[in-house]
């Protein structure tokens, strides 16, 4: 049996070990806010946060994840109002908002570890998400106004 | 299930209102029909509005959201036109109906085609609230205006709230279209300001529901194993392992198509689970015997050098002015070049996934699909019922790019039901996505110029070969269609006496289909690196001769040849090389061409064209260091699109475009070998990301009162013939072979 915590609430799981946690999130636990692409760990679209830390759920197994703190998407903020939330709304970043549940993870873990990043560190830490609408000059102006960085 | 389940309750229009509420139909109003209560079901309109009781103000999105914006701006046109408040009006999606007039989203159509009905649809709901105001106070309509969710009537200052005129309104006779007032520009709450997007919060926190997120009661998942090679058969399979799999209940054999393929299955395993990793994992497990069929010699690097050939040798005439021979004969240097482009794959974030749920003898799907209407065409072909009979309600698109248009996937899902008695959700993996594309066709181009004073050219022959699209539809088809040969090719702009443009045959071993810009991606590749080529051999600035190719201002004579002008009216929509002009001036003064400083190994390139009836420069900007890394510090971009809606969504269409543009340049190739597509995902099929995205795009709208044109994809031909020219500019390399992938520049 593995036991851990999504966004504050206590599961338990008792299917394949191996599973990713994207599917348990996803099929199982019906949270869909994080989602699917490339499968294999390098489009950073199904970013959530373990232990504070942010991981491609699609590649990580749930056996890993035994006692750990999951934090999703829908668990980021109560409201949706979490500072990189708003700047993203205030930008307007989304085009077809597919990828960006991952970007705005990733994101906010970059922030906390570097509160005002460079351009070099906003590129090496969102140079894993992919966004095929191009929304990236966006992205980067949504960190930095979450960061309180003059564009 | 939360939003989905509700929409599919909900069916067509009518239920969506609660009685009393006051509902239209843009395209059928004025002529056929006649504001009633709950009646629209006899109308066939293409956009609905209704406004309830309470003042809630209903607007139905019929076209698909895939991240162009069109779900929110196509609807906020009308609630300008109504003078609504934006804050009271909600959104629903429309499931595929033909009622809804064309609901295929490619094309940049959204605003061009929906513009007008739109604010017809609200003018017209506008003057009846208006005259329904006017007989209450018993005052003549004249005297009362509206005044954002209210009419008010001026002498008496009294106001009535849209709401409680809804029931009365819905009794009066439609009025006529002459009897329409519409909304000065100085009027315009919405148009040209824009708002945020409807689905702005929803897709910030995670509950924005995509294809991905769609679920039925009941539903199992499926995973397909499609034959490697483009036509061919399971010869047999074993599926003992894949059924030992926790979670995998049973395989199911699709058939193969019946060439032409057009939007059928492609045929395989499919694996049934209850839920997606086991579908997946099941799938990996299965033995299967493939006859590979008639590509599995298709090769992608030999294919290419027949193209090539081909390409030098005489093709369809497409287009022919003055005396292109004689030209040449008659001396001059000649200039010679050949262009090449790879197959494409749109590769959106979201691979290809749909619900469907097939159950006495009709079909329910829900999907991200870019065409529910052919969801249901197709569908009912697939499973022999009719179309009547399939109900396609559309999610959210992650990403489409013209892939989601069709909907093989679709198909199978339905075929999946239909035999197994459950609903079934189809789910491809991004792997999948990559290998079982309809693919942007492969090109080979050849340009050949004479070139007389100041290397001005005198006689120009382009000619092109590629797999077309129509060989996905109809069997041996090989030349071109006239719909995206005339995506500049047909359409050349340049002010040349002697002109002739071709297209040589070409037979395809994959599906080929369209891609965000489609043909532009590489006609206007080669037209646009040409004249830069020739440019230099001139020892002339590019931007100069780039206005002197494109001459004095005027429209395009074609009327010798077959131009569909993208479905637009010539008359309404001609090609102005006055406009084209224009946003060449503008990006080249935006952009400071000729007066910016530049470090070593940097250089800007410029190119110009028009395609979805928009006009689009752009000027790169290069940087190549030491390593031999390509930087893009900054895209500049005009655009004239006629009348802008959400100036926002055009520039984000822009930057957008220079992003994909960037990727096709950078790394855009799908090969084949032995009909088995190579690549596989992102890493192999890579596409920019952050560091490799130009970064920062400036886009720069020309006010024009000129009815609006399509965004989506203009913006990408041009870009990267800029991106090339900008690197010949920095490096002297000339790309004529995309991708540069790992080239060497310096």
């Amino acid at each position: 049996m593995i036991r851990l915590k999504v966004n504050g609430i206590a599961r338990q799981f008792d299917g394949d070990p191996a599973m990713p946690l994207l599917w348990y999130l996803r099929d199982l636990l019906q949270l869909t806010g994080t989602k699917i692409s490339c499968g294999i760990g390098i489009c950073g679209t199904c970013f959530v946060h373990v232990n504070g830390e942010p991981v491609h759920s699609c590649v990580t197994s749930m056996k890993r994840v035994d006692g750990k703190e999951i934090l999703t998407i829908e668990g980021l903020s109560a409201n949706g109002d979490h500072p990189v939330q708003q700047a993203w709304m205030q930008v307007r970043v989304p085009q077809c908002g597919y990828c960006h549940s991952g970007h705005i993870m990733r994101a906010v873990a970059l922030l906390k570890n570097k509160p005002n990043p460079t351009d070099r560190d906003i590129d090496e830490a969102m140079e894993g998400n992919i966004c095929r609408c191009g929304t990236y000059q966006r992205v980067r102006q949504a960190i930095k106004l979450a960061a309180g960085v003059k564009a | 299930m939360n939003k989905i389940d509700l929409v599919s309750r909900r069916g067509f229009l009518g239920n969506v209102f609660s009685a009393g509420a006051l509902v239209l139909g843009a395209e059928a109003l004025p002529a056929r029909a006649a504001a009633s209560q709950n009646t629209a079901t006899a109308w066939q309109p293409s956009v609905y509005l209704g406004i309830e009781t309470d003042g809630g103000v209903i607007i139905v999105a019929h076209r698909s959201e895939m991240g162009q914006g069109s779900r929110t701006s196509v609807p906020m046109i009308l609630a300008d036109e109504l003078d609504a408040d934006w804050r009271r009006v909600r959104i629903e999606q429309a499931i595929g109906d033909p009622r809804y007039g064309r609901q295929d989203t490619d094309g940049s159509r959204s605003i061009r085609d929906f513009f007008t009905p739109m604010r017809e649809a609200g003018a017209t709901a506008r003057l009846m609230l208006i005259r329904a105001a006017a007989e209450q106070w018993g005052v003549p309509p004249t005297e009362c205006e509206s005044d954002l969710h209210t009419i008010v009537h001026h002498p008496t200052h009294r106001r009535l709230g849209y709401g409680e005129l809804a029931t009365a309104a819905s009794k009066l006779a439609v009025p006529k279209k002459e009897e329409l007032h519409f909304k000065p520009k100085s009027s315009w709450r919405y148009i040209g300001k824009g708002v945020p997007s409807y689905d702005l919060a929803a897709l910030g926190n995670g509950k924005a529901i995509f294809g991905m997120d769609a679920r039925v009661d009941g539903m199992v998942y499926a995973s397909i194993e499609h034959p490697p090679v483009f036509g061919g058969k399971v010869k047999s399979y074993d599926d003992k392992e894949a059924l030992q799999v926790a979670g995998v209940s049973r395989t199911v054999p699709i058939p193969p198509f019946t060439p032409p393929a057009g939007y059928q299955p492609l045929g395989g395993i499919a694996v049934i689970a209850d839920n997606t990793w086991s579908a997946f994992q099941g799938r990996k497990k299965l033995h299967i015997e493939w006859d590979h069929g008639p590509n599995q010699t298709y090769n992608s690097s030999e294919y290419k050098k027949e193209l090539q050939e081909t390409v030098h040798k005489p093709g369809k005439v497409l287009r022919n002015e003055g005396n292109v021979d004689a030209g040449f004969a008659n001396g001059g240097k000649i200039v010679e070049a050949d262009y090449y482009v790879p197959l494409l794959a749109q590769a959106p974030m979201e691979p290809m996934v749909a619900v469907a749920d097939y159950r006495d003898g009709k079909l329910a799907v829900w999907a991200p699909v870019q065409s529910p209407q052919w969801v249901q065409e197709y569908a009912a072909k697939q499973l022999g019922i009719t179309k009547e009979d399939v109900t396609c309600h559309v999610t959210l698109l992650g990403g489409g790019f013209g892939r989601k248009d069709k909907p093989d996937f679709v198909l199978e899902a339905a075929v999946l039901s239909k035999q197994i008695g459950k609903p079934v959700k189809v789910v491809w993996s991004q792997q999948d996505n990559i290998k079982f594309s309809y693919y942007n066709a492969c090109c080979a181009l050849y340009m050949k110029a004479a070139v007389g004073e100041n290397g001005r050219p005198t006689a120009w022959l382009q000619r092109s070969v590629f797999p077309p699209i129509p060989s996905t539809f109809i069997l041996n088809a090989v030349y071109g269609d006239a719909g995206h040969l005339g995506q500049g090719w047909t359409d050349m702009p340049f002010d040349i006496p002697n002109l002739r443009v071709e297209n040589g045959p070409a037979k395809p071993h994959v599906r080929i289909g369209w891609m965000r810009s489609v043909a532009a991606i590489y006609q206007v590749f080669a037209i646009q690196s040409f004249a830069d080529e020739l440019a230099h051999l001139a020892g002339r600035d590019p931007l100069d001769f780039l206005l002197d190719l494109i001459g004095k201002p005027r429209i395009l004579d074609l009327t010798k040849t077959e131009y569909p002008n993208f479905g637009a009216p010539y008359n309404l929509y001609p090609i102005d090389t006055g406009r084209l002009r224009r946003v060449t001036e503008l990006v080249a003064e935006k952009a400071e061409w000729g007066k910016r400083k530049l470090g070593k190994r940097s250089g800007l390139g410029i190119a110009a064209y028009q395609n979805t009836l928009s006009y689009v420069a752009t000027v790169v900007e290069v940087n190549v260091d030491d390593q031999g890394n390509i930087h893009i510090p900054r895209v500049d971009t005009a655009v004239d699109a006629g009348t802008i809606v959400d100036p926002d969504r055009v520039r984000a269409q822009m930057e957008g475009s220079a992003v994909f543009a960037t990727s096709i340049v950078r790394n855009g190739e799908i090969t084949a070998t032995n009909g088995v597509i190579d690549q596989s995902n992102y890493h192999d099929y890579r596409v920019a990301r952050i560091s490799e995205a130009p970064y920062q795009t400036n886009v720069y709208l020309v006010d024009s009162d000129a009815p609006p044109t399509g965004v989506g994809e203009p913006g990408i031909g041009p870009c990267i013939a800029a991106f090339c020219n900008a690197i010949f500019a920095a490096t002297g390399k000339r790309i004529r072979d995309l991708p540069i992938g790992e080239q060497r520049l310096i």
